[in-house]
């Protein structure tokens, strides 16, 4: 490996702004940051932004069971192309991630990925709510979110024990917040489209009332819990107010539910079918706002990909989920009328620190592991599905124009973009 | 128009009126003593059925023969379908053969507007879950406006289960399309959850609405609902929003009485009042096949004389 120096790029971190040159050394760390430096190879940075590697608290990379739609290695590949150098795999995996034995394959895999791979373990055997999955084997090889993603946690006995349980283990429960009963048989957010389109529809109530339940337990038994994929209007309210009384909750937006309303649906195309659904136009000024002002922690992508029969169906047949790992960042710095450095907070250093993944998140200093993305925020493109890394097509941002492009990815020193292109 | 998907495909009150001028000569051919036109001769229709129906799928059936139009019939209980084939796949084998007109129901809302986006054929839909079912809202006003010369500023009260009713949501379209000023009775937890932007006012009280509508229209009451928590028995939903022989003397001499079948005798409507002169079930059906021909005339049908 040569040393690089990224030249004269805008660095962004949690630290603040400044302007100067980045050199990348051949241990994989930065060798100095400074004025007037010098190596190897030369990349002029100065139009760019040069931040920390992005970090996705939400992937699903399908592997192993669906490989169909994704594997590691191609969902890795969508993750360095749109700047992430750390995703945490979800655990809805066949078999699901709820053992020590998947979590090793899935860390195996992601050994040779173009990201750092982590993994979220699943709370219950099987994801099925009943009965605690080994969380202190996977824990004992890194897992430090654990989730039933896809299906919330219904009883409120059984979330109870898992936070205590979790507690001890120092680890974070994430939780999927979708009351069951409520939601039964939605397809859609339930309000005046699904009322007019006919497709069975979810209430926002169904999401609000595990957040509430969730945040009384967070009280009883002082543990961490993090909320996946918040979308109402009333969730963004309720975390915000047990943030401000002290309690260790965070939460992630992702990146559809902001740029997206339940009007999509009119045309009855699945690509817009999601879990939890797109909302309304009131749920997305609240979820901007919670991105604004801190309520919200983390952009999260829920990068969901389903292979093209899967999604060609009626709606209430077809699965729900999107693609989000090739947008996100551009979809960020388009939609949202937030200062560059919180969206990279959003997106880099805060959800580091949520899933408390090490060696992401910056800061860009000397020493430190050299994980960064080099953005060129005037650049704009539109978005091709044909053209993304994902082995699945389902992006419902078809023929969209962004702003914001990822130029190059560093995973620890190494290139694996290039001018827009993954090296391997 | 390409499809017949919606009722907001016909292009609002002229679209719905043009079909009804040809409704008219339909209803003239079937009443000749050999019903039948040569208007859609070499024009293949088949019918994709992936609901079981009865009346739609014979009406259509009449209504196709009666224009010399070739009909298959796609059943989807001894089909491919049974061994995992999707829709998309179904239906492009079906056009393959070809085809000009596919006629589907589905379960599904919205399973139309999919098909439609994968063929070239012409799409007519027959009923999508709980969304549309639009010549059943064309047959529907037709009959109102050969019984009372008309729809615009006609009372409309549609009585029962909206919520689940296809054939709720695309009256409401046709009917206010037309003119009429639509009530929608039913108790709240058989309502859409919202209805926002929709042109009815809302009344939980039957009683209180019948003497003031020109036309009561009952939808079909389902057994499951009670099962899903949303009526407490049928006897009760009867006593609140049944068509009972009590209820009919609250109506006007002239006030119609409509339901789009299979009728539930004894729940939504007693079976004397289905059986009463004002009630035009029965002409319902009847008109239901001159629609149909009307709506296939126009979506394979242009360019030829009808005489």
């Amino acid at each position: 490996m040569t040393t690089v120096v990224l030249k004269g790029g805008r660095i962004i971190d949690a630290t603040g702004e400044r302007s100067g040159d980045v050199v990348i050394g051949e241990d994989g760390r930065i060798a100095s940051v400074g004025q007037n430096l010098s190596a190897d190879r030369v990349i002029e940075a100065g139009a760019c932004i040069v931040a920390p590697g992005l970090v996705d608290l939400h992937a699903h990379l399908r592997e192993p069971g669906h490989e169909e739609a994704e594997t590691v290695e191609t969902g890795s590949r969508a993750a360095a192309l749109g700047g992430f150098t750390a995703v945490v795999a979800m655990p809805n995996t066949e078999p699901a991630t709820d053992n020590a034995a998947v979590v090793r394959e899935v860390l195996d895999l992601g050994k040779a990925a173009l990201c750092d791979v982590h993994v979220a373990g699943a709370i219950t055997v099987g994801r099925a709510g009943e009965q605690l999955a080994p969380m202190a084997e996977m824990a004992a090889l890194g897992v430090r979110l654990f989730t039933d993603d896809g299906n919330g946690i219904q009883d409120n006995r059984l979330m109870r024990r898992a936070l205590e349980y979790a507690s001890g283990l120092g680890v974070t429960l994430a939780q999927h917040c979708e009351d069951d009963s409520l939601a039964a048989g939605g397809h859609m957010h339930e309000g005046e489209w699904s009322s007019r389109l006919g497709i069975p529809g979810v209430p926002a109530e169904a999401e609000e009332l595990v957040v509430m339940r969730d945040i009384a337990l967070a009280r009883l038994t002082g543990a961490s819990i993090h909320f996946q994929h918040v979308s109402t209007a009333g969730a963004v309210a309720m975390v915000r107010a047990a943030k401000a009384g002290g309690l260790a909750i965070t939460a992630e937006v992702a990146p559809h539910h902001f740029t997206l309303t339940d009007e999509c649906c009119a045309g009855y195309d699945p690509v817009f079918k999601v879990n939890p659904p797109l909302r309304t136009p009131n749920d997305v000024a609240a979820l901007k706002a919670g991105l604004a002002d801190g309520a919200i922690d983390a952009i999260a992508t829920d990068h969901a990909p389903h292979a093209q029969e899967a999604k060609e169906k009626p709606f209430d047949e077809a699965p729900p989920g999107m693609l989000g790992l090739e947008t996100a960042l551009a979809l960020a710095m388009t939609e949202l009328d937030i200062d560059l450095a919180t969206i990279l907070g959003l997106l880099s250093w805060k959800p580091a620190a949520v899933a408390r993944i090490g060696g992401h998140g910056g800061p860009i200093v000397e020493g430190a592991p050299a994980n960064i993305c080099v953005i060129d925020p005037a650049a704009s493109w539109t978005v091709d599905p044909s053209l993304l890394a994902s082995r699945s097509r389902n992006t419902p941002y078809t023929g969209r124009t962004l702003m914001g492009r990822v130029v190059h990815t560093f995973l620890w020193g190494e290139p694996v973009v290039v001018d827009g292109e993954a090296t391997r | 128009m390409k499809h017949l998907l919606s009722v907001d495909d016909l292009g609002g009150r002229d679209g719905i009126e043009e079909v009804f001028r040809l409704t008219d000569s339909f209803v003239e051919v079937s009443e000749r003593q050999i019903p039948r036109v040569p208007a859609l001769r070499g024009k293949t229709v088949v019918w994709l059925f992936y609901e079981d129906s009865t009346r739609t799928r014979l009406s259509f059936e009449q209504a196709a023969k009666r224009l010399s139009a070739d009909t298959m019939n796609f059943s989807v209980s001894t089909s491919s379908v049974k061994k995992g084939e999707s829709l998309r796949d179904t239906v492009q084998t079906i056009e393959a053969m070809g085809v000009d007109c596919i006629v589907v129901r589905h379960g599904s809302a919205g399973a139309p507007w999919r098909v439609a986006d994968w063929v070239d054929a012409c799409v007519v839909n027959a009923g999508d879950g709980w969304h549309e079912h639009p010549t059943q809202a064309l047959l529907d006003s037709y009959t109102i406006r050969r019984h009372l010369g008309g729809v615009d500023g006609k009372r409309v009260a549609i009585v029962g289960d909206v919520k689940h009713s296809r054939v709720a949501r695309s009256d409401v379209l046709a009917f206010s399309a037309l003119g009429a000023e639509v009530t929608i009775v039913a108790p709240p937890t058989l309502l859409p959850p919202s209805l926002d932007g929709w042109p009815v006012s809302v009344s939980h009280d039957l009683d209180a609405v019948l003497p003031k509508c020109d036309v009561v229209y009952l939808l079909r009451m389902q057994r499951e609902r009670m099962t899903e928590a949303l009526i407490p028995s049928l006897r009760e939903y009867t006593a609140g929003f049944g068509l009972t022989r009590r209820r009919v003397d609250l109506l006007d001499e002239s006030t119609l009485v409509m339901h789009p079948g299979p009728m539930n005798r004894g729940v939504e409507i007693a079976a004397e009042v289905a059986d009463l002169p004002r009630s035009v079930v029965v002409d319902q059906v009847r008109n239901g096949v001159a629609v149909r021909m009307a709506v296939l005339f126009l979506l394979l049908g242009s360019g030829m004389d009808l005489t």
